[in-house]
């Protein structure tokens, strides 16, 4: 399965020098494919975030379209377009990601409950536990560090399988133990299960990771570079 | 809880003005129907002697009297269907009276406004020295009171009218009479100049068709010394001010509705701040804009719900057990509407608490789900 973005674009309605929308992401193409890390570097403001974004079915391009599959996501109505999501594609976003009132766990299994799912019990203790936070199942998110909240995050996403999978700077809060951990997962996730990851970072510890590389720069994809798997 | 709270407080001034509002309909009507009368006859001097329209309303005790040829003459009057004759007799806060209340004599054969009342809680009529007491009186069927150092033996406890009669005891000619002598003997005097048999009114029943101005005229015109009184003229009065009430009681209603709902807008639009990142992760998590504008509604109805059923009961506790703190406080006849009506009130306030609460919320609720989770999780951060 292919996630493709096809001329896509994104402008917003802002007074930048003489004009009066700002482009954030300019046309452009780019494909994720099952077993492969592809990891987009750039500085702030490069509209790293913003791919991320349009790629994940958050937020509406201004112009082309992200297809998965045959599937143009932002041709089905919101209802549809929710369940793909909540069903094919996990999203760890930047910052704190937690709804305070439930527990850790509860935090974890949301996705699949808002839609009546259950995640093998497994699949969940196994990801908690590589990622260092099994002990935290019954804390509320008050409890938790910075560190162990990404940590909880990137487990929730992990954990409903998702064909796709978007990091929004996932390792940034993370120590080097803990940022060691968090990308071992994530390529074991990609390659053992065949399964894309798209992480969004400037932080160059995810170079050695990642099988594809891009350098995003003013809207645009300057640069792609493969690495041996 | 706030939120909650907000909507009790609609809860409490819809349903506990609703319930006032009903309560003095309730009691006009009730005192419509005790009237019974199209005319009342009364001594000349009794406007003057005490408060025709508080007896009623407000069960002051007093009393009046004229000759009872009043009654035969009244009779004589074209356009007269019906006259009954009643005697009025307050008794003494004294050793010799057992409660200070007004005692009203009827004549059970000509009588057809308290009569049909007192038919429908004793199945024969009142014998001699028997007395039938309305619901306000501290006296249960089968005991003994002393008026004048006369015992009675009550008989029957008459259905709450909400207006002044509830306070009076009632009783029959022979019985009354009995009861003026041993009132004449400890010094109350109902003597008049002519004539020693006296009635302190006539309630006159207008045939079908006539008009009753012109009966209530010849009336005044034919008997000297009394005066004929519409009774419509006494019920507008306390129509009047019932209108009044009921204004005031609806625009405070409608003052506490707009209020309220500005109050909850607010409310919900300021949870919009406050829960956006909760929204955010929702909708990462999956959630599509209709789940999240029905999480934000079904809360709002919850807690329209919760602060529809406080406010109702809140209102309960303070109409229901000072309900005759309130009668007495509005100066008017004041009756309970049945429990049935309160029940179908109570749940229409709720119903509207829901409606108001979910109202309030729609404008959070379709801005909650149009969130940006990116640009909401990070200005949450």
């Amino acid at each position: 399965m292919i996630l493709k973005a096809e001329n896509s674009s994104k402008r917003y309605f802002r007074k930048t020098g003489g004009a009066n929308y700002f482009l954030a992401v300019k046309p452009l193409n780019l494909a994720l494919s099952g077993g492969e890390i592809a990891v987009l570097m750039g500085r702030s403001g490069s509209g790293k975030t913003t791919l991320l974004n349009m790629l994940s079915g958050l937020l509406l391009p201004t112009e082309g379209k992200v297809r998965l599959g045959e599937t143009d996501l932002y041709s089905l109505n919101d209802k549809d377009l929710s369940r793909l999501r909540s069903e094919r594609i996990g999203v760890v976003p930047q910052g704190r990601s937690a709804i305070d009132t439930l527990t850790v766990l509860e935090n974890i299994i949301l996705p699949a409950k808002l839609y009546g799912r259950t995640l093998p019990v497994e699949n969940v203790r196994q990801w908690m536990e590589q990622l260092g936070i099994a002990h935290l199942r019954d804390a509320r998110p008050a409890e938790l560090s910075g560190g162990e909240l990404r940590r909880m995050a990137i487990v929730r996403a992990l954990a409903q399988s998702p064909d796709f999978l978007f990091a929004d700077e996932p390792t940034g809060d993370l120590d080097d133990e803990n940022t060691h951990l968090v990308l071992s997962a994530f390529r074991e996730y990609a390659h053992a299960q065949k399964k894309a990851v798209f992480i969004v970072t400037h932080e160059n510890d995810a170079f050695d990771y990642a099988d594809v590389i891009y350098q995003m720069d003013a809207g645009k994809i300057v640069s792609t570079t493969s690495q041996a798997k | 809880m706030v939120l909650a709270m907000l909507t009790a407080f609609l809860a409490l001034a819809v349903f506990g003005g609703s319930v006032v509002v009903l309560s003095l309909r309730s009691g006009l009507n009730s005192l419509e129907a005790r009237l019974g009368a199209d005319i009342i006859l009364v001594p000349s001097q009794a406007q003057s002697k005490v408060s025709f329209q508080n007896m009623f309303l407000q069960g002051t005790t007093g009393a009046f009297y004229m000759d009872s040829s009043a009654l035969d003459k009244a009779l004589e009057v074209s356009g007269v269907e019906k006259a009954a004759p009643q005697t009025f007799l307050a008794s003494l806060k004294a050793d010799c009276c057992s409660i200070k209340i007004q005692v009203i004599g009827i004549d059970p054969e000509r009588d057809f406004t308290v009569q049909p009342w007192i038919a429908r809680s004793l199945s024969r009529g009142l014998n001699d020295m028997e007395v039938a007491v309305g619901c306000k009186v501290e006296a249960d069927v089968g005991e003994i009171i002393r008026i004048y150092d006369q015992r009675c033996k009550v008989v029957a406890r008459l259905e709450s009218t909400g207006t002044g009669l509830d306070t009076a005891v009632y009783c029959d000619m022979d019985t009354m009479n009995k009861l003026l002598a041993a009132a004449e003997e400890k010094g109350v005097s109902h003597k008049i100049e002519s004539g020693d048999q006296v009635i302190s009114a006539v309630y006159i029943k207008v045939k079908d068709g006539c008009s009753i101005d012109e009966v209530n005229s010849r009336l005044n015109g034919h008997i000297r010394k009394v005066t004929a009184v519409r009774t419509r003229s006494m019920i507008t009065g306390v129509s009047d001010s019932l209108a009044g009430v009921s204004r005031t009681v609806t625009a405070l209603i409608a003052a506490v509705w707009v209020l309220a709902f500005l109050v909850l807008l607010l409310a919900f639009m300021l949870i919009i701040r406050e829960r956006a990142r909760e929204f955010a992760v929702l909708r990462l998590a999956g959630a599509s804009r209709g789940m999240l504008s029905r999480l934000v509604l079904t809360e709002s109805s919850l807690c329209g719900l919760l602060g529809g059923l406080i406010g109702v009961e809140l209102a309960a506790l303070a109409l229901f057990p000072f309900a005759q703190l309130i009668e007495s406080a509005l100066n008017l006849p004041y009756l309970m509407p049945d429990p049935g009506k309160i029940l179908l009130l109570a749940g229409g306030t709720v119903l509207l608490s829901v409606l108001v609460a979910a109202l309030s919320s729609v404008i959070a609720a379709y801005r909650l789900s149009r969130i940006d989770p990116g640009t909401a999780l990070r200005e949450g951060n």
